[in-house]
């Protein structure tokens, strides 16, 4: 099992005195498309930098292919970096800003005129060789700073936020492009966004960060369906968080039922999270519902509907395709395997 | 060229301050004490091409030298904090802000065959060391005076130099060395030019600092023009056409040497 490429250890990085990385551990494979997902300032762009080699972690090692780099410079690894504003080198034109790194390893003038030619085929820009930096889209220096940091063949490639500042449509456009050239060229990614939608459809595996730790780390489908807690449940896509108590093993009780559940091994009687999908409620009738409400409004989402109910003293969101009156009495159900209990976590509310 | 309305101080003022005079330099270059038309006092600047072409070159050197100078001092500025860049800008700018007469004054005491370098060296039995009246103490005055028009320009460039432009250089591989050639070099280029002109410019038509550091040895071509009008030798028209023929000059070297009709240079002045 000797396919790490990139490995953190006991990592911790700080600002002014002000802790931001804590002891952070985490090991990258080779070819893996490998996503830091969290709010902003929880310490993606501070972790990317420490691979990259521009923050120094304070304490704790980072290994490249089992040789520890910590203290090579960052001009001296073999890893690239898709900065966030794209920083192109606004004196030179898309062909000079892409032959950058060739140049300075002195590559002969015609392979670079190939490999260089061979980029703008793989981030549709041929013809845009001779264009400065300023005529281009944002999509377009977007697609720039790729090729640039691509032509270097590195074997692990770093991008921060990179579809940030592009228009909705472009983003997925260019998240389906990245996934295509991450396959073909076999590179392993290291990708930063605060989009969790981003992170779910592109990543091999998705780490969860807050606080400069990662709280979990799995396939996109286990952090949406097996959250560790409420504060991962609540960041990848939207849920119903309740306060409950654990009865008994698969026993819980919250909004005043019991339910019957797939969780054990808590304290009798403690207070737990418990976190329900807006598509996992069924929508029955009054007599048939665990839980009783009122639908307090509807609003259509283009595939399903999103229907706020009131009741039990709460709001509970559901998504469901077919739709409900404002005013309407219903009731829900949920089976076993729709509720999720977790621990509470410190620190929150 | 349209002129909106609120360039119209603009206007009146170039016409007040640049075209009225630079009209009568010129009017006074081609006539004589009478009034009457003349190509005399042209053909007599003539005689003063030596002097002219050592303040040339002169100039050239301390301008060089301000810029090999100035060029890491404002580096390191730019990649500083704004405390520590703040601080070196106003250490910069403080000996500015005292009469140029003392500080040249300064200097001389300095310089001295009996000034304080020379009693250093006297210590160790050196010395003592001809310094003043050389054209290396006119040197060292042009640098020492011109010095912070040079930081200032290339600073303002360098600023704007944006951080994440450099890191990206580093990413692809460049060294310290090849991050300053490939990156902060061209980037840093019109603070170049227009430190260039901010200096030479000046130096080139230099007076006074000639005198106290270089003796009556090393006059220059803007002592002789002081002369033409303060001076015993008092003749203006001498002195119009002298300084119409440095003008000319410099702005050729300037318009072969590429620095004129530049538009990063334009934004730049502007
Ligand atoms: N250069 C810096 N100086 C001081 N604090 C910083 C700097 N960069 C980041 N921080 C702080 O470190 C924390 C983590 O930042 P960052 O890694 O950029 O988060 P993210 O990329 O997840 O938004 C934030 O609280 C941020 O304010
Ligand atoms: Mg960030």
């Amino acid at each position: 099992m000797n396919d790490i490429i990139i490995s953190l250890q006991g990592i911790s990085a700080e600002y002014d005195g002000e802790k931001v990385i804590d002891k952070l551990n985490l090991d990258i494979r080779d070819h893996e498309f490998v996503t830091f997902l969290g709010p902003s300032g929880c310490g993606k762009t501070t972790t990317l930098r420490i691979i990259g080699g521009f923050v120094e972690p304070t304490e704790g090692d980072v290994f490249f292919e089992g040789k520890k780099i910590t203290d090579v410079p960052a001009f001296k690894r073999n890893i690239n970096t898709v900065f966030q504003r794209y920083a192109l080198f606004p004196h030179l034109n898309v062909y000079d800003n892409i032959a950058f790194g060739l140049k300075l390893k002195k590559v002969p003038k015609e392979h670079i005129k190939i490999q260089v030619e061979e980029m703008l085929k793989l981030v549709n820009l041929e013809g845009y060789e001779m264009r400065k930096i300023n005529q281009l889209s944002g999509g377009q220096q977007q697609r720039v700073a790729i090729a640039r940091a691509l032509i270097n063949k590195p074997k692990v490639l770093l991008l921060d936020e990179p579809l940030g500042a592009l228009d909705l449509k472009l983003r997925k456009e260019m998240q389906m492009e990245l996934k295509r050239i991450q396959q073909a060229l076999g590179i392993t990614f290291i990708y930063v966004t605060h989009d969790q939608e981003e992170a779910l459809t592109m990543s091999d595996r998705v780490l969860v960060m807050r606080k400069g730790k990662i709280l979990q780390s799995g396939s996109p489908e286990d952090i949406y369906n097996e959250p560790v807690n409420a504060f991962v449940a609540d960041f990848i896509g939207e849920s119903n968080i309740i306060g409950g108590v654990m009865l008994d093993d698969y026993l819980v009780e919250f909004a005043g039922v019991k339910f019957e559940c797939e969780d054990s091994g808590f304290s009798r009687m403690e207070a737990v999270d418990v976190v329900i999908r807006p598509e996992d409620f069924r929508m029955v009738s009054v007599d048939e519902g665990q839980i009783i409400g009122k639908v307090e409004s509807v609003i259509f989402k283009g595939v399903h509907f999103e229907i706020i109910v009131e009741g039990h003293g709460l709001q509970w969101m559901i998504h469901s395709t077919q739709s409900r009156e404002v005013g309407d009495m219903i009731g829900m159900t949920l089976t076993p395997n729709d509720i999720h209990v977790m621990r509470k976590m410190e620190g929150r509310r | 060229m349209k002129i909106k309305a609120v360039s119209y101080p603009y206007v009146a003022w170039a016409l007040l301050f640049i075209a009225i005079p630079l009209g009568l330099i010129v009017y006074f270059a081609f006539t004589d004490t009478a009034g009457s038309f003349t190509v005399d006092n042209i053909i007599q600047a003539g005689r003063y091409s030596n002097v002219l072409m050592k303040s040339i070159w002169l100039s050239a050197i301390s301008t060089a030298i301000c810029l090999v100078m100035g060029y890491p001092i404002a580096y390191y500025m730019s990649r500083s904090s704004a405390m520590v860049s703040g601080t070196i800008l106003l250490l910069i700018m403080l000996p500015m802000w005292m009469n140029f007469l003392l500080r040249t004054y300064g200097w001389m005491s300095i310089l001295e065959n009996n000034g304080i370098i020379n009693q250093i060296f006297g210590v160790f039995g050196l010395g003592p060391f001809e310094m003043i009246n050389t054209q290396g103490a006119v040197v060292l005055g042009m640098v020492y005076n011109y010095i912070p028009f040079m930081i200032l320009p290339l600073n303002s460039v360098m600023t704007k130099i944006g951080k994440d432009v450099i890191e990206a250089a580093q990413d692809l591989g460049a060294s310290p060395a090849r991050v300053l050639s490939e990156v902060v070099l061209p980037l840093s280029l019109p603070g170049i030019k227009t430190g260039i002109i901010m200096v030479f410019v000046p130096a080139v038509s230099t007076f006074i600092i000639s005198q106290m550091l270089g003796g009556g040895g090393n006059q220059l071509i803007g002592d002789i023009i002081e002369l033409q009008f303060l001076g015993n030798a008092y003749n203006p028209n001498l002195g119009s056409a002298i300084s119409l023929v440095l003008m000319l000059l410099v702005m050729l070297i300037m318009s072969v040497s590429g620095f004129l009709n530049d538009d990063d240079l334009e934004e730049k002045l502007l």
